[in-house]
């Protein structure tokens, strides 16, 4: 019950703060990652401020094998730089720069009952299922 | 040559909702012992393991009703979408394939992983950054020139 309630919550700030930052509109964010253009910096701005309160977030919770309320600690393990960690990445920047959305602010958008957000979404979540898919071919051989 | 506009920047509500991002991240990982990876929150539902499924639900769900309880308040900020429909269901497609493949996004590399100081984070979100500014730089300055 605890655990759901803080994710609840965690997730209601993580959408406040997309929101607020100008994070989940995708028009800002092209105006950011349009380097070569009239180019608008905020969303570096967003990253440094989340990154600020991460840094120490994160050093505090490395130290730890439990969380405080007494959960596992879930940090990840993996190291391995490899193909497809920087492949996976350059598909995902490549969506990103095509329609301005990555996965936190086009759930807002979509739980403002945008269309296209709406649309985007649901391409989305396909991708993923359709991944989990062909991971899973690939494993069971 | 950088050429900055000024008549959009936003530092202010920038760095407040990044720092807003952070505190969430934060008590994620203080209190419950998860990453705030939305990508990878998403895709655990979608493949859901034993006692994973109801915090990504209800982290989800949270995302997801912050413009309902936002609108009872305040003005909704804008949500512009210029993309047409075959575009975000190209770019949709991408975003989901891409990020289960490397394992992350915006939030769970470049948020969570860059402040663990994780160097496969770094490089994750450097290659997602400049593949957003090559993309970017195709669409509006080569094909929309």
């Amino acid at each position: 019950m605890k655990f759901s309630l803080v994710s609840l919550i965690s997730g209601l700030l993580f959408g406040a703060g997309l929101l607020l930052s100008g994070m989940a509109n995708p028009a800002k964010v092209l105006g950011f990652l349009d380097v070569t253009g009239a180019w608008d910096p905020s969303l570096a701005l967003v990253m440094g401020g989340a990154i600020l309160v991460g840094l120490f977030a994160f050093s505090f919770a490395k130290k730890q094998t439990v969380s405080v309320l007494g959960f596992d600690m879930k940090l990840p393990k993996t190291t391995a730089i490899d193909k497809r960690l920087i492949i996976g990445s350059i598909g995902f920047g490549v969506g990103w720069g095509l329609a301005g959305f990555c996965p936190g602010p086009a759930l807002v958008a979509f739980g403002a009952g945008e269309t296209k957000a709406i649309v985007f979404v649901a391409a989305m979540i396909a991708g993923i299922a359709a991944f989990q898919v062909v991971e899973r071919k690939r494993r069971t051989g | 040559m950088i050429n900055i506009d000024w008549n959009s920047f936003t530092p202010w509500t920038a760095l407040s909702g990044g720092v807003l991002i952070g505190i969430a991240a934060a008590i994620l990982i203080i209190f419950n012992g998860r990453i705030a990876g939305i990508s990878g929150i998403l895709a655990g539902l979608l493949a859901p393991q034993k006692k994973e499924t109801l915090w990504r639900a209800a982290f989800i769900l949270g995302i997801v009703a912050t413009p309902f309880i936002w609108s009872s308040f305040a003005t909704l900020p804008a949500i512009q979408i210029d993309a047409g429909y075959p575009v975000l269901i190209i770019a949709g497609l991408l975003v989901g394939i891409g990020t289960a493949y490397g394992s992350g996004c915006t939030s769970g590399h470049g948020v969570c992983g860059i402040s663990r100081l994780s160097l496969r984070s770094i490089v994750a979100t450097i290659s997602f950054m400049l593949a957003g500014f090559v993309t970017v730089y195709i669409v509006r300055h080569l094909i929309g020139a």
